[in-house]
């Protein structure tokens, strides 16, 4: 009876709490717009479908990692017959997307997935300037 | 209506509303409920003479007391912790053993089921807050396959596989188990089901998820596009679970705290407690009889309680 207060201020926190993605979207000014990527300049085309690397680029590399850590296998051979040699920084990197920041990292902070590709592998851009 | 767009948009926030709406009015409903009186069910002490020790928190008297009691009810699941199982042991002879399963079952999934729950914002929320992937890289931590597995996505599926199985398997379970339990069950498995294989089997375009969630939370909705029939299996079975969820035993998130057996303190001997709802009655006491007829009793010589 004396503890329609509680209850209503629990509902009311509870409401607030489930809704916060609404307004808080709403007062900072949230758009569905997605991350804005620096594209390659110059390549055209992905060593894979847009749509596969967008979904399974991780399977890629994984594979990628796979096959030339454990069997020394370090080229790679596309669907439309073009080879190249695997190496994050020296190829992927180096020669089509040019910027670890304005690539992979854009679309890996706005969905919040963390990589540990780095934790191994050197930004080209980076490894000038810092001893790590 | 394009079917994507009825599944993507109108039924999510169709959904919504009937979870808010139909929550809170669950809640109100409760709160309108009369509680004149102290009904906790306790198993420690009754607070009574000093001498005597009382279980503080198996049966609290005090606000700090109660808010405890539920604290470790509501996290740790305590009353469940108690369960027993009764077995007939050499013939007629009646044995309650300890039965922890079902607690650790109930407690793996509810768990799982938070941190699932709020490692979900990342979809929701631009920029990601920062426990948020604290608690991905906590769940993530072993790093084991691309993408990473979580914990929790194995914890949830053998706890909700276990929760099931008891139903089917346990024959005094099975005794008591109706159609909605099962389809709570359905419908959770359902959703972590499809969560897992899209994250770990069919994958999906994750950017495009969390688009398609922010159109949602900024009520600008666009139906996405190629993101896949795992993708809409997943959305519509949450659907459903939330606008079932008002309707079904899975109230109880917000009925546990409105239990009257757990959240009242055991001070009934210690303060009166009034039914703030009694009628006046009009009485008319022995001493007031007494002061009516004092000269006929008087006169009869009976006895008078005040000369």
């Amino acid at each position: 009876m004396r503890d329609r207060g509680w209850i209503y201020s629990g509902l009311g926190l509870f409401l607030i709490l489930v809704t916060y993605p609404f307004w808080q979207n709403l007062r900072a000014g949230v758009t569905s717009k997605g991350p804005d990527l620096r594209r390659p300049a110059e390549a055209k085309q992905c060593v894979m479908p847009v749509s596969y690397m967008r979904t399974s680029h991780m399977d890629l590399l994984a594979s990628w990692r796979e096959n030339a850590v454990r069997d020394g296998v370090r080229t790679f051979q596309s669907a439309d017959g073009q080879t190249y040699n695997v190496s994050l920084s020296g190829t992927c990197i180096t020669q089509c997307h040019a910027s670890k920041e304005e690539f992979c990292d854009r679309c890996h902070n706005y969905a919040s997935v963390s990589n540990y590709c780095w934790d191994c592998h050197v930004d080209p851009r980076q490894a000038h300037g810092s001893a790590r | 209506m394009e079917l994507t767009s009825l599944i993507a948009v109108a039924i999510p926030y169709a959904a919504i509303a009937i979870f808010l709406i139909g929550f809170s009015y669950r809640i109100v409903r409760w709160s309108l409920s009369p509680v004149p009186f102290r009904i906790p069910t306790v198993c420690g002490q009754q607070k009574s003479l000093p001498w005597i020790k009382a279980g503080y928190l198996e049966s609290p008297w005090t606000r700090m007391g109660v808010v405890a009691r539920m604290a470790l009810e509501i996290l740790l699941f305590r009353s469940l912790f108690r369960n027993t199982r009764a077995e007939l042991r050499q013939g007629p002879k009646l044995s309650y053993l300890e039965s922890k399963f079902l607690w650790l079952g109930a407690l793996a999934f509810h768990w799982s089921f938070l941190v699932i729950l709020l490692r979900h914002l990342r979809f929701f929320l631009e920029p990601v807050p920062a426990f948020v992937g604290a608690i991905e890289a906590a769940d993530g931590f072993f790093q084991v396959s691309l993408p990473v597995l979580y914990l929790t996505d194995v914890v949830i599926l053998v706890a909700l596989g276990y929760l099931l199985a008891r139903r089917i398997w346990n024959a005094q379970a099975r005794y008591i188990s109706l159609p909605s339990d099962y389809l709570a069950l359905a419908l959770l498995i359902g959703l972590a089901g499809t969560g897992v294989i899209m994250r770990y089997f069919t994958r999906v375009d994750v950017i495009a998820a969390k688009q398609f969630a922010l159109g949602l939370a900024t009520f600008s909705p666009v139906a996405p596009e190629n993101l896949g029939v795992m993708f809409y299996a997943h959305l519509f079975t949450l659907s459903a679970l939330i606008a079932y969820l008002p309707f079904s035993k899975l109230v109880h998130m917000g009925g546990v705290f409105l239990s009257p057996t757990r959240n009242l303190a055991n001070d009934n001997r210690a303060r009166r407690h009034v039914n703030p709802w009694n009628y006046p009655v009009k009485v008319h006491t022995y001493q007031e009889w007494e002061d009516e007829f004092r000269e006929k009793i008087a006169a009869a010589g009976l006895p008078l309680e005040r000369q």
